[in-house]
C-alpha cells in the first residue's frame, strides 16, 4: 500500500510499505478514506519530537471502512465506517474508566522511554513517534487500529466524510481545550493560534456559552476564518497582545486563555525569537515557549490558562511568579478524543456546527509531501488539508 | 555512611586539585620538591588527575569503589616523593618526609574506603518494582501463583515447569548457554504474597517476594516485587541485562507492564515499533512504525 513515511528531518515521501496485518485479537484494519494533516504534524516533520525514526508512517486524524477484525472486536465488522481517535486506548485502565483516555495505562508499549523524559507514560498515538509507542499512522491506504473495541466511532448515517473527520482529533481538541476554561455567561475567552484547532476552539467557546472570543495570530487570512466564528481578532504583529488584551476586558484581561500554538510558536519581536530559537537549534530547550508565558501574563486573576497547543520537552523563563501569586489554574492534556467523539457527533448531527469549515486544501494522499509544504509554509492560504488514498 | 565519606575524599581531591593548578610552585615548595626542572607542570598533571578522582567520587551514583583511583594516584604519588626525599637533604628533604608521612596517611584512608566500597557492590543485587492493577486481589494473585503463567509477561524467561510441592523448574534464555535452575516456595499466604528463592546447587541463586494488596479508595491490586540475586544470580542478572540491554530493576519495572496489560486488556500490547510488546532492546532499537510484512 502507499503512505506517507518521514524520511529525515523536513523530508516526506509517499512510499509503497507492506498492507497492516492483525497484531493484537482486539485490532481492527481500517481502509483509510479520509486522512487529514495536523498541525502538530509540522513539530514532528521539523525534528522537535523526540524519537521520530525514518521510515515512520505518520498521521494520526483518520478514518475509513473497516475491513478486518480481530478475534476479541466484537461490535465492529467489516464494511463499518469509523472515524479513530488519534490516542490509542484500552478501556480497562484507571485511566480509561476515568475518562482519561489520553493517557491510557496499557497502549504504549514504548512506555519505558517516555518515562525516562516524562516521568510516568502517556497512551500510545498513532504516527506520533516511538516515545509514543511506534504506531503507523494513518496518512496511508491501511492502518491497524488496535483496540477497535474502545476508540473508534461508528457512523451509520450519510454524513460525508469532510463533517466528521474531524472528530478524530482537532473538533474534540478545540472543544476541550474551551471545556477546561469552565466558562460561565459573561465570560471572555483569549484564544493564541487562529489555526484549524483555534479556530474550532473558538466556535467550541461559543457553544459552551462564551460571551467574547478573541483570537491572536499573525496571518490574517487565518485571523479572517476565525473571524467567521463570531471571534475578534488580533494580530500580534501590529499591536501589544497585552495591551490590547487589558483595553478589551476593563483592564481585568481574559478570564480564560486557550494555547493553541503549542511548541514552535513566533514572537514579533526579533531579538525574542532569536533567543528561545538559539536555545532550542543547541538543544538547550526543546519547546519555545512564547504563547504560554504570554497567556500567563494575560489571563485575569484566578482565571484559567488551557493548552491543548502540544509541547515536547522542556521550556524555560516559565512565570512561575505570575503563575503562583495571581491564583492562575493550568489545564492541559492531549484530548481525551473517545470522551467526545458520541456527544460532538451528536452536534453536527444536530447541526449546531460543521466543523468542514475549517477545510481549504483536498488533495490525493499521493501530494502529501507537496500538502506538507503549503500548510507548513502557509502558502496559498492554506487551513487545512485533507487528503484521499 | 561510606558513601558520605567517598565524598568527602571527592571534595578533598576538588580542592587539592585546584591548588595544584592554581598555584603549583607553592605545591611544590611545601613538599620540597621546587629546585627539580619541570617540578611545575608535574604538579599541574597531578592537578589534572585529582580533578578527575573528584569528578568521579562527586559525580558517580555509588562513590565509594572509586576510591579506588585515589589509591592508585597515591601510590603514584608515595613513589615520586620517596624518590625525592631520597635524593635531597636539609630542609628540602624534611618537607618531602612530611609530605610523604601525609599521602601515606591518607592512602590508609583511601585504601578504606575503597574496600568498603567493593563490598557493598559485590552484595547480593536486589530491585523493586511495584504496579497497580485495576483487577481483584484474588484474580491477580491467582495468575502469578500459575508460575507456568510467568513467562507470558517476562521476557527472560523461557518456560516454568511446575513440579509439584511448591518446587518447579524455570528455564531463562542466556547470552551463551541456556540457563535453568529449581526454585522452591518458602512462603505463600494465599491472595497475599508468594516467596521463592533458587534451591541451592541448581545453578544460580536468586530470590524473590510479591506481595499483593488492594489498592486504596477500591483502586484493585498493588503488585510489589523483589527480587535478589545473589553472588551466582549476578550472573543471571547480568546475562539478562547484556541480552535486553537494560537494568535489571527497568527489566523488572517493563516485565509488570505486561503483566498489567495481560491482566487488564487479555495480552501483551504489540505496535509495529516493537512487535514483541514492551521490551527494552526493543526500545532501543526500534522498528520504523510501519507495517511488518509478511506473517506475523
Amino acid at each position: 500500500m502507499k503512505a506517507n513515511v518521514w524520511t529525515g528531518r523536513n523530508h516526506l515521501e509517499v512510499r509503497d510499505v507492506p498492507d497492516p496485518q492483525i497484531l493484537n485479537a482486539r485490532d481492527a484494519i481500517v481502509r483509510v478514506t479520509s486522512t487529514a494533516i495536523c498541525g502538530s504534524d509540522l513539530h514532528l516533520v521539523d525534528g522537535y519530537i523526540p524519537t521520530v525514526k525514518k521510515g515512520d508512517v505518520l498521521g494520526h486524524e483518520f478514518m475509513g471502512e473497516v475491513v478486518e477484525v480481530g478475534s476479541g472486536v466484537r461490535d465492529l465488522r467489516p464494511g463499518d465506517r469509523v472515524v479513530v481517535p488519534f490516542p490509542i486506548a484500552c478501556g480497562a485502565c484507571f485511566a480509561c474508566e476515568d475518562g482519561l483516555y489520553s493517557v491510557c495505562e496499557n497502549s504504549n508499549p514504548n512506555a519505558g522511554m517516555a518515562e525516562k523524559l516524562m516521568g510516568h507514560a502517556p497512551a500510545g498515538i498513532f504516527g506520533y513517534s516511538h516515545m509514543l509507542g511506534g504506531f503507523p499512522g494513518g496518512q496511508a491506504e491501511y492502518a491497524r487500529v488496535p483496540f477497535a473495541d474502545v476508540g473508534p466511532i461508528k457512523i451509520e448515517d450519510d454524513l460525508p466524510d469532510e463533517k466528521v473527520l474531524f472528530l478524530s482529533d482537532i473538533f474534540p481538541t478545540g472543544f476541550m481545550g474551551a471545556e477546561m476554561c469552565d466558562i460561565k455567561p459573561g465570560q471572555t475567552i483569549a484564544i493564541w493560534g487562529a489555526g484549524p484547532v483555534g479556530q474550532l476552539a473558538a466556535a467550541s467557546a461559543f457553544l459552551l456559552g462564551a460571551d467574547r472570543v478573541i483570537v491572536i495570530d499573525r496571518f490574517p487570512y487565518r485571523l479572517r476564518r476565525a473571524q467567521r466564528t463570531g471571534a475578534e481578532i488580533l494580530n500580534y504583529e501590529e499591536v501589544k497582545v497585552l495591551d490590547a488584551l487589558r483595553d478589551m476586558t476593563g483592564g481585568r484581561g481574559p478570564d480564560a486563555c486557550i494555547d493553541a500554538v503549542g511548541m514552535e510558536a513566533h514572537h514579533p519581536t526579533p531579538a525574542m525569537y532569536a533567543y528561545d530559537r538559539g536555545k532550542q537549534a543547541a538543544r538547550m530547550e526543546t519547546d519555545r515557549p512564547y504563547v504560554l508565558r504570554e497567556a500567563i501574563m494575560a489571563c485575569r486573576n484566578g482565571g484559567v490558562v488551557s493548552v491543548i497547543g502540544v509541547y515536547g520537552g522542556f521550556v524555560d523563563k516559565f512565570p512561575m511568579g505570575a503563575f503562583m501569586n495571581r491564583s492562575l489554574t493550568i489545564r492541559t492534556g492531549q484530548c481525551h478524543v473517545q470522551r467526545y467523539t458520541g456527544p460532538l457527533l451528536d452536534r453536527i448531527r444536530a447541526g449546531e456546527i460543521d466543523p468542514s469549515f475549517v477545510i481549504s486544501h483536498r488533495m490525493p494522499l499521493s501530494e502529501a509531501p507537496r500538502a506538507f509544504e503549503l500548510f507548513k509554509n502557509k502558502q496559498d492560504e492554506c487551513n487545512k488539508v485533507v487528503l484521499t488514498p | 555512611m561510606t558513601d558520605k565519606f567517598a565524598r568527602a575524599l571527592g571534595w578533598t581531591s576538588l580542592a587539592l586539585g585546584t591548588a595544584q593548578l592554581v598555584a603549583p610552585r607553592a605545591v611544590t615548595r611545601l613538599c620540597g620538591v621546587d629546585d627539580a626542572p619541570g617540578a611545575t607542570t608535574v604538579a599541574r598533571l597531578v592537578g589534572g588527575r585529582e580533578l578527575l578522582h573528584a569528578a568521579l567520587l562527586l559525580g558517580a551514583k555509588d562513590p565509594a569503589q572509586w576510591a579506588w583511583t585515589r589509591v592508585a594516584g597515591d601510590t603514584m604519588d608515595l613513589g615520586v616523593l620517596g624518590r625525592a626525599a631520597a635524593n635531597r637533604t636539609g630542609t628540602r628533604r624534611t618537607r618531602a618526609l612530611c609530605a610523604l608521612g601525609a599521602v601515606a596517611g591518607i592512602s590508609a584512608i583511601d585504601a578504606v574506603c575503597a574496600r568498603r566500597g567493593t563490598a557493598k557492590a559485590k552484595g547480593p543485587l536486589k530491585v523493586h518494582a511495584s504496579i497497580t492493577i485495576n483487577k481483584p486481589r484474588e484474580e491477580v494473585y491467582r495468575f502469578w501463583r500459575e508460575l507456568e503463567n510467568l513467562p507470558s509477561f517476562m521476557v527472560h524467561l523461557d518456560s516454568v515447569r511446575s513440579l509439584g510441592q511448591g518446587r518447579s523448574r524455570w528455564k531463562a534464555k542466556g547470552p551463551v548457554v541456556d540457563l535453568e535452575w529449581e526454585a522452591e516456595i518458602i512462603d505463600e499466604r494465599v491472595g497475599d504474597l508468594i516467596a521463592w528463592r533458587s534451591v541451592p546447587g541448581t545453578g544460580v541463586s536468586t530470590a524473590g517476594l510479591v506481595s499483593f494488596t488492594d489498592g486504596p479508595g477500591g483502586r484493585g491490586t498493588v503488585v510489589d516485587v523483589s527480587l535478589e540475586y545473589g553472588m551466582h544470580g549476578r550472573e543471571l542478572a547480568a546475562a539478562v541485562a547484556r541480552m535486553c540491554g537494560e537494568h535489571p530493576e527497568q527489566q523488572i519495572r517493563d516485565d509488570l507492564r505486561r503483566f498489567k496489560q495481560v491482566m487488564e486488556t487479555g495480552e501483551v500490547v504489540r505496535s509495529e515499533g516493537s512487535p514483541e510488546g514492551h521490551r527494552a532492546l526493543r526500545q532501543l532499537r526500534q522498528r520504523p512504525a510501519q507495517p511488518i510484512g509478511g506473517r506475523a
